[in-house]
Parts: C-alpha cells; sequence; structure tokens
C-alpha cells in the first residue's frame, strides 16, 4: 500500500487524543483494556503494527477499519486468544494471555461462526454464561479459608464442594440466566432452539450469555453481520442501554454509520492506528480517508 | 503443506511406537512389570467379574420371566454380549454428540483404524514373544496415542482437516495389515472378529475391559460436560471465558479412542463409527435442547444395539451390521419425524419480548450481588 509514507507522520497526532481519554481518570484499576505497541503477524508481515490502545471502564468504543485491517487480531490480542510479538496487551490490568477471571469479560462473535445445526435452546445458551461462575472459587470465595467454611456450615460448604465437582447450577445461577433473558427480550424464546431463531434474536441470545456471566467487558465482533435492518437499530439500542448501566463496549464493526450513530469513541484501524478520539472529531478528520483509501465513500454511499 | 507434517509426524510416532514395541521389549523385562501391575489388576478384575456375576444372574431372571431363548443361560457369551452393546448404547452416543456437533464425525473412523493396527500389535506380539496380553489393551494404547496426535497436528496446523484425518485412517489400517501378513500363520484367522465384531467372542476379560472403560468415559463426561458443551458449541467464547480449550479438546478425543475400541467387540473396526454417528444425528432431528438431545441419542442408540443383536442371533447375520442398518432405519423415521414436528411447529410463533432497558437494571443489580 501507498500510506506507509503518511503512516510514519501520523501516529504521533493520533496518540494525543488517547492521552486526553486516559488522563481524565488516570487510576490503572479502571483500565479495562491496556494494550502496548503491540505487532502481530500470522506470517513475517504484521498484520497489526505499533497499535496502542487504552480502554477505560463504561466506555463505548468501536474499532473500525476496512477488511483485513487487523481488527479481529488487534480483538484476539486484547483478549489474549494471540500472543503479541512484540508489545504487551493486558486485561483488567493482568496480561491478557493469562488472564482467568473469565466471566467479567462477554464475547460475541458474528453471526456465520455458530450457525452450527446443534440442537440447543436458547436458555442452554445463556446458561453457558454462567460455567465460569461454576467452580471451587465459589465454595471459598469469601474470606474463610477452606478448613473454616467445613467447620462453621459444612452441610452448605460439602453441597457447594458437589455443585462445584458435577457442575450443577445453583438457584441464584437460574436467576441470573432468567434475568438475562428478560434484559433481552428473549423469555418467550427461552425453550426455542437457537436454530430456528432469526440472525437478530441470535445475536440477543449471545448477549444475554454475556449479560448471565455478570460481564465488565463485552467484546463483539461484527455482531450484525446478516441481521435484518430493523433488529440492527434494536441491538443498538440494547448496546447503548447496557452501557449506560456501566458495562465497557468494545465494538468491531464494518458498518461505519452504525458506529458513528451509536459509539462514543473510535478507533480507526488499518494494520496501524490512524485514529482514536471522539466521535464527532472523527467524522470531521480525514483518518476515515486516509485509512480506507478508496472505500472511504462507504460512509456516505452505504453500498455495500 | 499441514498434510506433509501430519503424514510425517503420524508416520514417525507409529514407527516409534513400533520399533520401540520390537527392539525394546524382552519378555523377561515385561514379566515382572505385569506381576507388579497385576496385584492392583487383580482386585480390580475380582470386582468386575462379580458385576458380571451378577449381570448373569439378573439375565437368568429375565429369562425365565421372559422364556426368550436369546437369554438363555446356556449363552453366557449372549448375556455378555447385551451387556458390552447397552454400554456402548451409552457411551458412543454420549461422546459422539460432542464430536458431531464439532464436524469431527470422522475422527472415530480414523481411531478406529488405529485400533486396528493397535489390535495388529497386540497379536504380533503375542505371538512373537508370547506376551499374553489382550489386543483390546494394546488397541487401546494405540488408539489413544494416535488420538493425542490428531490433537497436536490440529492445535499445530490450527484446524481439524480430513487429510490428516484421512491419513491417520490408513496409516492405521495399513500398519495393522502389514504386521498381520508380517505374521500371517494362523493369526488371519482371527483377524475378522476384529473388523466385523462378533457376539460370540466377547470374552469375560475383553467385558471386564469393557466395564472398565464405560466407567471412565461416563464419569468424566458427567465431571466435565458443561466445559466440553462450551468447548463444542462455541470454541473461541469458551476460550475467552477462561476454559483450557486445548485439553479438553484432548480428553475429547482421548475418550473417542476408548470408545472406538470398547465398541469394536461387537461392532468391529470398520462400523464402529457409525454408533458415534448415526444415533447422534437422530437425535438431533427430533431433540430441541442439548441435554434432550443427550438422552434421546442413548435411548435410539440402545434400541439399535438390543434389536441389531436380536435380530443377530435369531437370524444369524453379523452383529455390527444389522446393529448399523437398524440404527439407519431409526434414523430415518426420525428425520420424518422430525419434518412433521417442524411442520407442526411453524404454526405458533411467540412474540418477540421488547428490550427493557428498565431491566437492565434489575439484571445489572442481580449482577452486583
Amino acid at each position: 500500500m501507498s500510506s506507509s509514507e503518511t503512516d510514519s507522520g501520523r501516529p504521533t497526532d493520533t496518540n494525543d487524543q488517547p492521552s486526553g481519554a486516559t488522563d481524565r481518570d488516570g487510576r490503572s484499576g479502571d483500565r479495562v483494556v491496556d494494550v502496548e505497541d503491540v505487532t502481530f503477524g500470522y506470517t513475517a508481515t504484521p498484520v497489526v503494527e505499533d497499535v496502542s490502545l487504552t480502554v477505560e471502564a463504561g466506555e463505548y468504543v468501536a474499532i473500525v477499519g476496512p477488511n483485513g485491517s487487523g481488527k479481529s487480531t488487534l480483538m484476539q490480542l486484547l483478549l489474549g486468544l494471540l500472543e503479541p510479538d512484540s508489545g504487551t496487551a493486558r486485561l483488567f490490568g493482568e496480561p491478557a494471555g493469562r488472564f482467568d477471571d473469565g466471566e467479567r469479560i462477554g464475547y460475541v462473535a458474528q453471526n456465520a461462526d455458530t450457525g452450527k445445526e446443534m440442537p440447543i435452546t436458547v436458555r442452554e445458551v445463556v446458561k453457558m454464561g454462567r460455567f465460569p461462575h461454576i467452580g471451587f472459587g465459589r465454595v471459598t470465595g469469601d474470606d474463610r479459608t477452606f478448613t473454616a467454611a467445613l467447620r462453621e456450615t459444612p452441610v452448605s460448604t460439602v453441597r457447594g464442594v458437589l455443585d462445584a465437582v458435577f457442575g450443577r447450577l445453583t438457584p441464584s445461577d437460574w436467576a441470573a440466566v432468567d434475568d438475562a433473558l428478560e434484559t433481552v427480550g428473549m423469555t418467550a424464546f427461552a425453550d426455542r432452539r437457537i436454530t430456528q431463531l432469526s440472525g437478530g434474536q441470535r445475536q440477543r441470545a449471545f448477549i444475554a450469555r454475556a449479560l448471565a456471566g455478570e460481564a465488565d467487558l463485552l467484546v463483539l465482533d461484527e455482531p450484525t453481520v446478516g441481521v435484518d435492518a430493523e433488529s440492527v437499530d434494536a441491538f443498538y439500542d440494547l448496546l447503548a442501554a447496557l452501557n449506560a448501566e456501566g458495562i465497557t463496549i468494545v465494538l468491531i464493526e464494518h458498518d461505519l454509520g452504525a458506529v458513528v450513530e451509536h459509539a462514543d469513541r473510535v478507533v480507526c484501524l488499518n494494520r496501524e492506528l490512524y485514529f482514536d478520539g471522539p466521535t464527532e472529531e472523527f467524522v470531521e478528520s480525514d483518518a476515515l480517508a486516509r485509512a480506507f483509501g478508496t472505500e472511504a465513500r462507504l460512509l456516505t454511499g452505504e453500498s455495500e | 503443506m499441514s498434510a506433509d507434517l501430519a503424514a510425517v509426524l503420524l508416520w514417525n510416532a507409529l514407527a516409534a511406537v513400533d520399533s520401540l514395541v520390537l527392539v525394546g521389549v524382552d519378555p523377561s523385562v515385561l514379566l515382572p512389570l505385569q506381576g507388579g501391575l497385576g496385584a492392583a489388576g487383580n482386585l480390580v478384575f475380582g470386582v468386575l467379574t462379580w458385576v458380571l456375576e451378577q449381570w448373569y444372574w439378573l439375565m437368568d431372571w429375565v429369562y425365565y420371566v421372559t422364556r426368550l431363548e436369546m437369554l438363555n443361560p446356556r449363552y453366557r457369551f449372549m448375556h455378555r454380549a447385551i451387556l458390552v452393546g447397552l454400554c456402548i448404547g451409552v457411551m458412543a452416543p454420549l461422546i459422539g454428540t460432542f464430536l458431531v456437533h464439532r464436524q469431527l464425525a470422522l475422527i472415530g473412523d480414523a481411531l478406529a483404524h488405529t485400533a486396528f493396527a493397535g489390535v495388529a500389535v497386540g497379536l504380533f506380539l503375542n505371538a512373537v514373544i508370547d506376551l499374553g496380553v489382550s489386543p483390546y489393551l494394546t488397541a487401546v494404547v494405540v488408539a489413544m496415542i494416535a488420538a493425542l496426535f490428531i490433537e497436536l497436528i490440529s492445535e499445530v496446523t490450527d484446524a481439524y482437516n480430513d487429510v490428516s484425518m484421512a491419513i491417520v485412517l490408513s496409516t492405521g489400517f495399513a500398519l495393522g495389515t502389514t504386521l498381520i501378513s508380517l505374521n500371517a500363520g494362523g493369526l488371519a484367522v482371527g483377524v475378522n472378529q476384529y473388523l466385523f465384531g462378533n457376539l460370540a467372542t466377547v470374552s469375560p476379560t475383553s467385558a471386564a475391559i469393557l466395564l472398565v472403560l464405560f466407567a471412565v468415559i461416563v464419569g468424566t463426561v458427567v465431571l466435565t460436560r458443561n466445559q466440553l458443551l462450551y468447548v463444542t458449541f462455541d470454541e473461541t467464547a469458551a476460550a475467552v471465558s477462561g476454559i483450557p480449550v486445548n485439553w479438553y479438546n484432548r480428553i475429547t478425543v482421548m475418550l473417542t479412542a476408548m470408545v472406538v475400541v470398547g465398541a469394536m467387540q461387537i461392532m468391529g473396526v470398520i462400523l464402529v463409527a457409525a454408533m458415534l454417528v448415526v444415533p447422534v444425528a437422530g437425535a438431533t432431528q427430533v431433540s430441541r435442547s442439548f441435554s434432550e438431545s443427550l438422552v434421546v441419542s442413548v435411548v435410539l442408540a440402545e434400541l439399535a444395539v438390543l434389536l441389531g443383536i436380536a435380530f443377530a442371533f435369531y437370524g444369524g447375520v453379523t452383529a455390527g451390521g444389522i446393529i448399523v442398518l437398524v440404527a439407519v432405519g431409526i434414523y430415518v423415521c426420525t428425520v420424518a419425524l422430525g419434518k412433521i414436528q417442524t411442520l407442526r411447529g411453524e404454526r405458533v410463533t411467540p412474540d418477540m419480548g421488547t428490550i427493557e432497558t428498565d431491566s437492565a437494571d434489575a439484571g445489572a443489580k442481580a449482577g452486583d450481588d
């Protein structure tokens, strides 16, 4: 690509955009995602190069870029599914690759990835969100040691151990599942087979799974691919409502119209970082034209 | 490229196992080893023999009630065959469900053929150095090694692919036939029962081996079913939620190897994979939920096994073949049933609830405590 000369000059002025955002409340404890100088390539050619990105708790960030720009790779890096070749990726202050507090993250993939012909109901899908909560962690979760817990409340401790061993959900788990279904308006569909749902309904079910897991961070990878226009609007309303509740949202999206309309902050990526800042500034800037090249007319043309 | 890698890796692995067995093993070294294991083994075997005795007693009792000639106490082998069949009917669809929904239906076939190589290794050793182990035990070992290799290859190349599966399958079978032909004197006669399965050759030892495999498989699935389900349904989301996906994949393929060897006794190498796939495919047609599909697939498999064994006994045909035919017949019925179900089900469509911002509050609050 011919953009390499312009790239070299650009990162300096894109980098002062996020610093404004991070300085606002600089406590690193609130930093949900912290990616520093990350470079990654499946082969010798990097797909993501020298990208730095921080996301604070409660933000609504959209990552945009043309196809093959490394959006999904960046997402996998920040979730710790890939190890960066250089640089560091941290989730909630821990190295992303070793982060094992899985219930704090909700992940919603592209519709196409989960369109299997598997017999499974909506409720069973949402139930999976509770799986990271089942385990010995909850037996000794409070400050007591296991022996102390065994001495004070032997019956409930033993039951907790059995639940953990056999992976049984407790009534409070089921309550969380039902709440999540209700939040996304899918209670009536709870016992429907997921393959019978429309694309929009299916994505709601996956959001519900993340909610049932009590996720603090919702990462969505092009969630509206293959979803009808009407459901897309409802879907973004749901995301906005959840964000208002304090859930951090990182949205990977190629539909620039939706991004401009809904996200608070836009990160524009094409191998390198082209823009990182408030949505209004993104619309006015020329970052889009530079990152997308000729594809920039997508924003106005909406021709896909 | 990945196919080459797979071929090389697999060939090396099988060759290594082979040379280890051929060169490294001296009967005088192995015998004390067997003796050491024997003490623990005898205890387990004692318990299993007791279980078998109880099963005979139960079958005798059923015979006196039903007067089914198949259950006549004179035919102890039939009692064992039914026990083995019932166990297969539980464990094969149980594991098969986790394979079929990941498009891994053929892995059972590949592992069955490597298990055949394991049988050949066992027969070969018994013939050459008089080791005296059951070929099913060597089959379990070889199939599990092959299963691990398939899994490791897929981790390196980032995908299960049918090419590496096909290479594993043919390597296993080729190794098996080669070993058997090496030692053709009298061996080829005994091979048929492993290729096609046989009701009459289910010995008390192989029934005991199967009971152990059954306990291991069902126990593992009961303990890890949540994680297996999550990994099966959505591998990436499972990884994000902190489940060590690779480990569960390894567990799945190892269990598959065990099922295949267990079911081989009456199904035979060539048809064993059908039990992993056909009942599950049938259950998928008619069930709505995952837990329902697990139960239905077990029921369908048991039906196929029992009817198949009965047909085999009274009709004098090969059990493996007739069981698979019955299973496929049942599958066809479930397809028809599934079509009727969807036609009737389409009439009622519930209204989709609206997204409630208010209840998002409630959800968040519930999340806090």
